[in-house]
């Protein structure tokens, strides 16, 4: 049985997607909030084409308390201020239905 | 390491193609449950349904939020009634459907199946009360769902329980006539019924299942048309099934990772991963424009059962590895009202009942949400199920039909159930009675399995 505080060691890593429209700041404010969070990320990738901001990031979280899912909210908030939409998702969806 | 298109396309198929997990299920064992008297009976089914599924639409919502894949449906399958409610003393088993629905009001769930009986080869008298109960139990419930299984490959066609369905589904029907026959939505009549079907409204908890089991369905018919529209024109039947191969592992792998997942938080075993390709009323999630992307005008013109036959085949076979356990119905579904394509199919002529009980011979699962007139006779209604069962029993797989003879509905009137159900044109039926072959009774015998042509 699952039990709050309990964590399964592939729910620590997590694919952040912030897709929109380009403007300053953007990787200041996600990265900022992810540094109160203690996430550290483990690889960017970035671009801008025609005006559209898309940013892929694979990240770690290295506090124990912390869950995707409270992430998630706190990346909310920041896509509200950015005016984007930020998706914080466990690795694992994109590991299995990309790998056999 | 997972390259940044894969998660882009990955992304794609939520966003904008519909992919989706369509329901968890937890199938309960109630026959723990019985007792003389039906209301201590019922309060032990509502006590224990609510005792093993309370957690389910909080860890549904958990795991939506965590993988970022949208769940629709949670439901729950339970015993057949007919067998819990054997040893109470009670004519009218509508209350334990009262039951059920208290206990899916108290958790939160969106359906609750199992109000069933299974008399493939005979009724016993529990099993007659509940087939009696059916038409009040779905018009005084809203989410409770009921089956009855009137045939097997190894037992044969009950005619007895053909005849008396046909009956069953008029009175459900004028019994929730205020709603377009609704109450008919909810009740399947099945052959070669599955254990573990995770769908509605067919779901039970068989008897051969342990206590509890979590089965999930996925869903995603946009994914596969996508994958389809991507390939180069005039591209070969080899790439197209290639294509849904590669599109059916990935929706199944998804659905695996899922019930994996919600098995260990609840604490309740995985059961199977249901491969089905269930399409819903909005557009561009439907199993029609699959086919009709294979170069097919409109479907239900010919080719169409050829096609289908062949998205079915490469649908399980994609799937069948991307699951440690895949049961349930698995299979393309092509329930009339529910996608976008059929309606418009039926609508613009193309598509008739007649195809579709061809089309339902090379898939899962039969004769679904189809809305007929409303004066249709029980004997017609039954002579539709007896032809899809025979179909099911010959072919040693699992049929079903869901007809809705909606009262004072007539042919190109349309049925709007609302929600994942949709609406429906009324299609017609054939005039000419079956009156006398429904009324001999008795039962067709098992076919035989050598020989076969």
């Amino acid at each position: 049985m699952f039990s709050p505080g309990e964590t399964h060691p592939n729910e620590m890593r997590a694919f952040i997607t912030v897709l929109g429209r380009d403007r300053r700041g953007i990787i200041a404010a996600v990265s900022a909030k992810l540094l109160e969070y203690s996430v550290n990320i483990l690889d960017i990738t970035q671009t801008v084409l025609q005006n559209n901001f898309t940013m892929i990031m694979l990240v770690e979280l290295e506090d124990p308390s912390v869950t995707i899912e409270q992430l998630s909210d706190a990346m909310d908030q920041v896509a509200d201020v950015l005016g984007m939409v930020i998706r914080v998702q466990r690795e694992d969806i994109f590991d299995s239905m990309n790998r056999i | 390491m997972i390259t940044a298109s894969e998660v882009m396309r990955t992304l794609e198929m939520f966003d904008h193609q519909h992919l989706d997990v369509r329901t968890i299920t937890i199938g309960i064992d109630l026959l723990s449950c019985a007792d003389p008297d039906p209301r201590t009976a019922a309060e032990n089914v509502y006590e224990k349904i609510v005792r093993t599924a309370s957690a389910l639409p909080h860890v549904r919502d958990q795991i939506s939020k965590e993988f970022g894949v949208p769940i629709i449906n949670c439901r729950i399958a339970v015993t057949p009634i007919s067998l819990v409610a054997a040893s109470s003393k009670t004519e009218n088993y509508t209350l334990f459907a009262h039951a059920m629905q208290r206990a899916a009001d108290t958790i939160g769930i969106d359906f609750i199946g199992g109000f069933s009986a299974l008399v493939h080869k005979g009724m016993s008298v529990s099993d007659q009360k509940l087939i009696r109960s059916i038409p009040e139990a779905l018009s005084a419930t809203k989410n409770v769902c009921a089956s009855v299984n009137v045939g097997s490959t190894r037992a044969g066609l009950n005619m007895d329980a053909v005849a008396m369905m046909g009956s069953i589904i008029r009175q459900t029907a004028a019994l929730t006539a205020a709603d377009g026959g609704i109450g008919c939505a909810k009740l399947v009549v099945f052959a070669n019924a599955v254990e573990d079907n995770p769908f509605m409204a067919g779901a039970f908890h068989g008897i051969g299942e342990g206590e509890s089991v979590i089965n999930v369905g996925v869903s995603g018919p946009g994914v596969v048309k996508h994958a389809l529209e991507r390939l180069p024109d005039h591209a070969s039947f080899d790439l197209v099934a290639e294509t849904i191969k590669k599109t059916a592992f990935q929706i199944t792998r998804m659905g695996q990772l899922v019930a994996a997942e919600a098995s260990r938080r609840l604490g309740i075993p995985f059961g199977i991963v249901d491969l089905s390709l269930a399409p819903t009323p909005v557009t561009g999630d439907s199993v029609a424009r699959i086919l009709e992307e294979m170069g097919l005008e409109t479907c239900g013109t010919h080719g169409t059962t050829a096609a289908l036959a062949m998205l079915n085949d490469a649908v399980k076979k994609g799937g069948v590895m991307a699951s440690s356990h895949v049961g349930g119905l698995s299979g393309a579904f092509i329930p009339v009202s529910e996608d976008e394509g059929m309606i418009a199919a039926v609508r613009n002529g193309t598509l008739s009942l007649a195809k579709l009980e061809a089309m339902t011979c090379v898939c899962s699962v039969g004769l679904d949400m189809i809305a007929i007139p409303g004066d249709t006779s029980a004997s017609t209604i039954s002579a539709i199920i007896a032809d899809e069962a025979a179909i099911g029993i010959v072919n040693n797989k699992t049929t079903a039909v869901r007809v809705i003879p909606a009262p004072g509905s007539k042919v190109g009137d349309e049925i709007s159930f609302g929600g994942l159900l949709g609406s429906a044109p009324v299609m017609p039926v054939l005039n000419a009675s079956s009156e006398a072959f429904i009324a001999r009774g008795g039962r067709i015998p098992a076919p035989l399995h050598s020989l076969r042509n």
